[in-house]
């Protein structure tokens, strides 16, 4: 019992040595790569040299003090307790340093705010717990979820397989842009608030439930920059990242066409109806798109199955896992056959209407309201049997 | 009774206007001598030790996360729990903890410091103490309501917190409760403040632990019912089919945070201070030389606050408000830098030129300023609005507000009992174990929250039970730093119940350069009720 309880510990300094004496370690913010992010790396190297400045001055006088006017080496105590030109003085530095801080500050703040004459826009839609891109004008439009796999992130009681090297940074799709281009973003979010996030391109935005809110950035530099969900948002918060591959502009469009081209062979009859809340320059909606289409079937793009024939365990995998593979907020495991066994009982049909209208913690179709209905029967159908 | 005890010679043997047929100055035996308590020192116990249980509560949830994040992967809790805990770990903390420590130290202090037999009100204190059990079951217990106790984030947005199952619920009964505890303490403050100083005792020459607690307690009855109102919008929302934060019914989920703010902001200032106070009471009593700049500190406390009220839209830079709104709230912000900047350098000159000795209270204070002036800069980065916006939400902002709410309000609190738990005791503490948890504290909690800046300017998000492989580093530091930090609080536990149980006596004025009422006027140990008849101050 005692070598148990001793084991534990032992095994973390292990764990501890072994990563601790490996490192390599980041201590500034990450290299800027739009005119918005060297603004904000340069303001804030400069405010943090200020507060050196003065940290020197006001730890030196503090630590003077400590060691000089201690009574163990027979330091007598004086007796003052005002000074007013003092006290004036030291109220009107520190304005005048803050007037210093707040003129380039507020410059960038205006810079930030003027997304105007942007070259592309994009309507990024958070959804609890993935993105999906809109390319307003290039009609392309995706979902973009994360690719680690669940045996990587996994290790309750047992080793992991060996993470990735973008471990938890990585997803199947990311938002492709053109390199020199200013790109919108127009930033929204199907359920709850989400915050878009790439600290490398200088934007972190909230994503709220019925309003669009504005952001840009113009990358400088092709690459792959990533970053993550910065708003708390649910079970999966830590696992909705974002990623941007910058592009040549030739490359982008090369990018385009290709996506466009796998577009209505998997999205058979399915329209983006054309953005009109978004103010943009919206041209049409998808390529040779129907009116008929639902918009729940749009969102299917770009993934695995056709949404016609919705497969459970696809659907499974992108949205009921979430909760269903761990037992969150009381949901059901997959194969838990005691926890499924008095809901088998209520019949299919019954379990059916749950998932789509919500039941207890789980929202209306896990979350996910763009599935079709036929797909969340599917994937109920899928756990139903895990279940037998 | 406030007034009337004043003229009286003798306090005893007098109608005491509560009812208690005991002509003795010694309390009530057992259990009911807390449950219908009035005294000030009793209540003020009790909240003391309701904080310190908090207080371990929330430090075990924190040593959870801390273990959960000690490695990426996940290696514990799922992220359901793991969200819940960082929620409680904030509410527990913040309204467990941090306020009721400080209410405790005005019911035991305020009545003392200015000459008073005890707090205006005393039914409604030991109302105000009780009603915090009920609040404290409910937040706690939600962890046993079906799918766990609420995972939003102690800030609560919609519509992720109109998602949460009935915990949520029980969370906004918890605040409800909470809210009207803390009311009620802060109508008792106010009163026993204005009305009941012993003749003499004019505002200006109150101590500055009274001063920062009068300022403290406007701010609770101005932005308590703001948060009740919120929370009660919320329950609207989810139970009663209105639709204050719910876009589809002409609602905004911002408002939410419009309002939630105009009351965490001040909030904020509710929890710093009274820790203000008695790191003003601390210093000169170890410098043995009177408090620098008295009256500016009067007045910085009183700026601080009044400009608490007007900085809210700095949490909510990121949310899409106009530039005029963003910078607004930056400029306002900014200029909170300079009472703060005036408040660390009345204490320095405090120091200067004194003739210090460096006990345990003297070392938290210390510490208290050198970590405090630090969380003051990394406020000043993030008031900054662009650079607030690639720092929102990151580990820089976690290890922001714990370097002004652990090593500010925390390391206040425990200098503050160190220093008078001799006087509340009359007992003296073991010194040599409080410089042990003296520095056990201070070299863990750097370990624990100085690497978060880093992981913050990487742009490791906060609320995340798992990481990206770079953060992976600076995370075990902080996990390691965030074990010691929390051992070592065992120390100042043992410390306290041994100095309870067995400590040497302690004398009238254990700190030489102490110079409040309670240490020149009263006796060590204290009797049970003191200043039946009001000291008169030259």
């Amino acid at each position: 019992m005692l070598s148990k309880f001793l084991r534990a510990p032992a095994a973390l300094a292990a764990i501890a040595f072994s990563t601790l004496a490996s490192a390599d370690y980041a201590v500034d913010i990450l290299p800027p790569v739009t005119p918005v992010s060297r603004e904000i790396y340069d303001l804030h190297f400069g405010i943090l040299w200020v507060c050196v400045a003065i940290f020197f001055v006001v730890f030196g006088a503090m630590f003077w003090s400590i060691f000089k006017h201690r009574k163990s080496v027979g330091a007598k105590a004086a007796q003052f307790h005002e000074n007013t030109t003092i006290e004036i003085i030291w109220t009107i530095v520190p304005f005048v340093i803050l007037i210093g801080m707040a003129y380039p500050a507020t410059k960038t703040v205006l810079d930030m705010k003027d997304a105007s004459n942007a070259d592309i826009s994009v309507k990024v839609t958070a959804y609890q717990w993935k993105w999906e891109y809109d390319y307003q004008q290039d009609g392309v439009k995706f979902l973009s979820h994360l690719s680690t796999p669940r045996d990587q992130i996994e290790e309750y009681g047992k080793p992991g397989a060996k993470k990735n090297e973008n471990y938890l940074l990585e997803v199947d799709q990311p938002m492709v842009v053109p390199v020199g281009k200013k790109v919108r973003l127009l930033i929204t979010s199907n359920d709850v608030i989400h915050g878009w996030y790439v600290p490398q391109l200088g934007v972190n935005q909230y994503g709220i439930p019925g309003f669009i809110k504005d952001a840009w950035f113009t990358i400088e530099k092709a690459g792959t920059y990533r970053g993550q969900c910065s708003q708390i948002c649910g079970k999966e918060h830590g696992y909705m990242p974002i990623v941007v591959q910058a592009l040549e502009p030739d490359k982008y469009a090369a990018w385009v066409k290709d996506m466009k081209a796998k577009m209505p062979a998997e999205q058979p009859a399915a329209a983006a109806p054309p953005p009109t809340d978004a103010g943009g320059s919206a041209t049409a909606g998808a390529t040779g798109a129907s009116q008929a289409g639902a918009t729940g079937a749009a969102q299917k793009v770009a993934s695995a199955a056709p949404a016609t024939a919705a497969d459970g365990k696809s659907t499974y995998d992108k949205t009921c896992m979430a909760c269903h593979s761990t037992g969150a907020a009381g949901a059901p495991k997959l194969g838990d056959k005691a926890a499924w066994a008095p809901r088998l009982k209520q019949g299919m049909a019954a379990l059916h209407a749950a998932a789509l209208k919500g039941k207890g913690a789980m929202p209306p179709k896990g979350g996910n309201t763009g599935l079709p209905d036929d797909a969340v029967k599917a994937a109920v159908d899928y756990m139903a049997a895990a279940a037998k | 009774m406030s007034a009337s005890t004043h003229s009286h010679d003798h306090g005893h043997g007098h109608d005491h206007g509560h009812g208690q047929a005991h002509e003795h100055h010694g309390p009530p035996a057992g259990f009911t001598r807390w449950m219908y308590t009035t005294n000030h020192k009793d209540i003020g116990t009790m909240y003391l030790w309701f904080s310190c249980f908090m207080f371990f509560l929330g430090g075990s949830m924190a040593m959870v996360i801390r273990l959960e994040l000690f490695q990426p992967g996940l290696q514990f809790v799922d992220p359901q729990l793991f969200n819940s805990l960082t929620t409680i770990h904030g509410l527990v903390m913040i309204f467990g903890a941090i306020m009721p420590a400080f209410v405790g130290f005005a019911n035991w202090l305020v009545p003392l410091q200015v000459g008073a037999a005890d707090m205006a009100f005393p039914r409604m204190n030991n109302w105000s103490f009780w009603l915090l059990i009920p609040a404290a079951i409910l937040l706690v217990g939600s962890f046993l309501a079906p799918g766990g106790a609420i995972a939003s984030g102690w800030t609560l947005y919609p519509p992720l917190s109109v998602q949460q199952g009935m915990s949520m619920d029980m969370t906004i009964f918890a605040i409800h409760i909470m809210g009207a505890s803390s009311i009620m303490g802060s109508i008792n403050i106010i009163t026993t403040i204005l009305n009941m100083r012993a003749p003499g005792m004019t505002l200006m020459k109150m101590p500055l632990f009274v001063w920062t607690w009068l300022i403290t307690a406007y701010l609770l009855i101005a932005v308590m019912p703001v948060l009740a109102g919120s929370v009660t919008m919320l329950l609207t929302d989810r139970h009663f089919g209105t639709s204050f934060f719910n876009a589809a019914g002409g609602g905004d989920p911002t408002m939410f945070l419009h309002i939630f703010w105009f009351f965490g902001h001040p909030e904020v200032y509710i929890m710093i201070l009274p820790a203000f106070g008695i790191v003003s009471q601390i210093l000169p009593a170890f410098a043995r030389k009177p408090l620098f700049g008295y009256a500016s500190m009067v007045y910085a406390t009183a700026s601080i606050a009044i400009l608490s009220f007007i900085v809210w839209g700095h949490h909510m830079f990121t949310v899409g408000m106009p530039a005029a709104g963003n910078l607004f709230f930056m400029y306002a912000t900014m200029l909170i830098a300079v009472p703060t900047g005036v408040k660390i350098f009345n204490w320095i000159s405090t120091m200067w030129k004194g003739s210090m000795t460096f006990e345990t209270p003297m070392l938290f204070a210390i510490g208290f300023l050198c970590l405090f002036t630090i969380g003051g800069f990394s406020g000043l980065v993030l008031a900054i609005v662009p650079v607030d916006i690639t720092l929102h939400n990151t580990y820089y902002v976690v290890a922001h507000f714990h370097y002004v709410l652990v090593s500010g309000a925390l390391f206040a609190i425990i200098g503050g009992v160190y220093f008078w738990l001799p006087k509340w005791s009359g007992r003296m503490y073991n010194e040599g174990l409080g410089k042990l948890h003296f520095w056990l504290s201070m070299i863990g909690f750097n370990v624990l929250f100085f690497p978060q800046h880093f992981l913050g300017l990487a742009g490791m998000p906060r609320r995340i039970p798992d990481y990206a492989l770079q953060f992976s580093e600076w995370n075990m530091w902080s996990s390691i730093g965030g074990f010691i930090f929390g051992l070592s609080q065992f120390i100042f536990l043992f410390n306290v119940i041994a100095t309870v149980r067995g400590g040497k006596p302690a004398e009238q004025k254990q700190w030489e350069g102490a110079d409040s009422l309670e240490w020149t006027h009263l006796p060590t140990p204290m009797p049970y009720h003191t200043f039946e008849t009001a000291p008169v101050i030259k």
